[in-house]
């Protein structure tokens, strides 16, 4: 599938910019790092400074490095489902739960990269960014908000949020801290609220082989736990979740090669 | 007399529509001229689209001047024949523009149908020109948003709303036949004109002439590679449901004689690799042409539309029979309930007739156009998937409405579907 010499993917996502290296078919190294302002400068930078073959860009920042540099563009869906195919051979349904939107991608056995995606509305709930803003609201990192929910459950009754809504879930949070609700049972229940979301996304395919998360949510054990249950399924956490995509980049460009 | 006269005089507010139709015409030059290789017949329904709010009003006025009167409607299920064989004039008058949403938003909830909303703003912030020059405005039940914001409207009088059953059985038929009926009879007495057999059978003829002018038209689409975008067959469709029909027909078929010297000569507009792709759904009305645009700016072309900007406004034909008043009626209002809207329970119609288009027009997969709030077509679009899924057609939802804001969403769906497509398995 792939050619001689280095072939980078990019994945230029809302929060984090992705770097995957694959040399002669074998991942060689990646990196991971914030996007925000300033962010092509960065890559090109990243990339002056390797010696590499060709490079394919994916991610809401594909145009704007491909009008910078020489690379070839693919969706972050086809990206996705190559990258996935690639960490893990038996998959069948890839869950990549990102910076600012979900989607669900059938691989199925056609010939072409996948067979069927799902996305989310066009807004925050049932992604990364929710349960950032979230953990931000209760006063935890990404790694203690996680671990909270992870402890949470022994005590108290169990809360269940009504709004999937960011802006409505936020003055749900702040009634419950005010009625001095558990900080723990609270993360558990937005936890919940993403799986939830990211569910009938999910229900909608017959899907054989392996139900795959990537994306950097797949780092939060307690993410994984509550997606698994909901479905009803083992959940596989492929190596490095977050690079995935970048990898699947990388997969297209060494076509080119 | 300048059109900021014209406009003044018709006492709207001119500033204000500047600025709706600066907003469109950007948009008409970024989307529809800014393609390439267009044909040069084109200029006319270029005209068309231009000339919607001023030398079309114009025309209008001088006609009412002289007598006529003037209709606007709001659907295609609107016989046109029986206003035309009066001596008056139908005029879609459909919003397809983001900027006077916010101007219903002043009385509608936030949660209703763009076209129905942009529609409605453009008559609140007194900004159509058409609405102070209308003699009769004519609603249909297709839909909870057109209903109830009839009734809200018709509270001023000149408003007649056509009720269109939600089957297709005997009942179904009786009812609406007996709403042409009363249709005929609002207009006649609006126009103080009894209608003719006569001018009803030319009326079907000019109505037929158009349809048949679009359905040529469409068969180019299905050339290995079209001499038209769909784009390009979109602003055409969109003149269709404003033009003098009689003329609208001749420079059409002028159009389709480009058209197929550019056959010929083998002059196509996306190449023979491109994707060809239905959108089947909502229409596209005057001042949209986001989804198009966003389709065939990924490489891929439109070659099918099977929305009321498509295939539902002409395909078939009224029968031509000259059997007296009341068999024509009944022949046009035959015609008028074949339509397959998303209104209409069952609706298998309409998913033979997805199935039908999609072989026919040799598309490699169809994207279904769903306006924001419009239920029927939202959940309709559960069985059309379906449908095409068992004939082997790959299909993609796209819900969206008239803002530019989820573009990069909306593209990167696109986008995905088209490398889904790809025969050989590679990304584009």
């Amino acid at each position: 599938m792939t050619g001689p010499g280095r072939v980078l993917g990019l994945d230029l996502g809302s929060r984090t910019t992705k770097i995957a290296e694959i040399v002669a078919g074998v991942l060689d190294r990646f990196e991971v790092f914030d996007t925000g302002p300033g962010s092509l400068d960065r890559v090109r930078a990243r990339l002056a400074a390797k010696d590499y073959a060709v490079a394919a860009a994916t991610g809401y920042g594909r145009f704007l490095v491909n009008a910078h540099l020489d690379c070839r563009i693919v969706t972050e869906i086809t990206a996705c489902a190559l990258g996935a195919r690639f960490v893990r051979p038996a998959a069948g349904l890839v869950i990549d739960v990102g910076g600012q939107d979900s989607k669900v991608i059938r691989l199925g056995d056609g010939p072409g990269p996948f067979a069927d995606f799902e996305m989310n509305d066009r807004c925050a709930a049932g992604t990364g960014r929710f349960l950032e803003v979230m953990a931000g609201h209760l006063g935890f990192s990404l790694e203690e908000f996680g671990r909270a929910a992870g402890e949470a459950g022994q005590a108290g009754e169990p809360i269940a949020l009504s709004s999937m809504c960011t802006v409505f879930a936020e003055s749900e949070v702040i009634s419950l801290l005010a009625a001095g609700r558990d900080r723990k049972a609270i993360a558990l229940a937005l936890h919940r609220s993403v799986a939830d979301r990211v569910y009938p996304l999910a229900a909608r395919f017959d899907a054989d082989g392996e139900i795959v998360l990537a994306g950097g949510v797949a780092l939060n054990p307690s993410f994984v736990k509550v997606l698994a249950e909901k479905l009803g399924r083992e959940v596989v956490i492929p190596a490095h979740p977050q690079i995935v995509t970048a990898v699947g980049a990388a997969l297209v460009a060494a076509r080119e090669s | 007399m300048s059109d900021d006269l014209f406009l003044r005089d018709l006492g709207l507010d001119v500033e204000l529509h500047h600025r709706f139709f600066d907003t469109i015409e950007r948009n008409f030059q970024k989307t529809v001229l800014a393609q390439k290789g267009r044909p040069a017949r084109l200029d006319y329904f270029d005209g068309v689209i231009r000339n919607a709010h001023g030398e079309r009003v114009r025309e209008i006025a001088a006609r009412r001047e002289a007598g006529d009167k003037f209709v606007g409607t709001f659907c295609v299920y609107v016989p046109d024949e029986i206003v035309l064989a009066l001596g008056a004039i139908p005029v879609a008058l459909c919003g397809g523009t983001a900027a006077s949403i916010p101007y219903a938003e002043k009385m509608l909830p936030r949660d209703i149908c763009p076209l129905v909303k942009s529609t409605l703003g453009l008559a609140l912030s007194n900004t159509c020109p058409y609405g102070p020059i209308e003699d009769l405005a004519v609603g249909e039940t297709t839909c909870d948003a057109k209903k109830k914001t009839w009734d809200l409207l018709a509270r001023d009088g000149g408003f007649h709303v056509l009720e269109v059953p939600q089957k297709k059985g005997p009942r179904d038929r009786e009812l609406w036949h007996d709403e042409v009926l009363q249709f005929k009879a609002r207009l006649e007495e609006l126009t103080g004109r009894t209608l003719e057999p006569a001018k009803l059978a030319e009326a079907v003829r000019t109505m037929n002439g158009k349809r048949r002018a679009l359905a040529r038209l469409n068969e180019f689409r299905k050339e290995s590679d079209p001499p038209i975008s769909g784009l390009d067959a979109l602003v055409v469709m969109q003149g269709a449901l404003v033009d003098e029909p009689l003329r609208f027909t001749e420079r059409l078929e002028a159009l389709n004689d480009e058209l197929e010297d550019r056959v010929r000569r083998g002059v196509g507009v996306a190449g023979r690799r491109a994707k060809r792709i239905m959108i089947s759904g909502c229409p596209s009305v005057m001042g949209n042409w986001k989804l198009h645009a966003l389709v065939e700016s990924a490489g891929a072309i439109v070659v099918c539309d099977e929305t009321c900007t498509g295939t539902r406004y002409y395909e078939n034909l009224v029968a031509e029979t000259g059997d007296g008043l009341e068999a024509q009626l009944a022949a046009l209002a035959d015609r008028y309930l074949r339509i397959e809207c998303s209104c209409f329970s069952p609706n298998d119609e309409r998913l033979a007739s997805v199935v039908r288009l999609a072989p026919e027009f040799r598309v490699d997969g169809v994207v279904q156009y769903v306006l924001q709030y419009c239920h029927t077509y939202n959940i309709e679009a559960v069985a059309v998937a379906a449908a095409l899924k068992e004939a082997g057609v790959p299909s993609l939802k796209i819900v969206t409405d008239y803002a530019e804001e989820d573009t990069g969403q909306l593209r990167l769906r696109v986008d995905a579907f088209l490398e889904g497509l790809l025969r050989d398995g590679g990304a584009a």
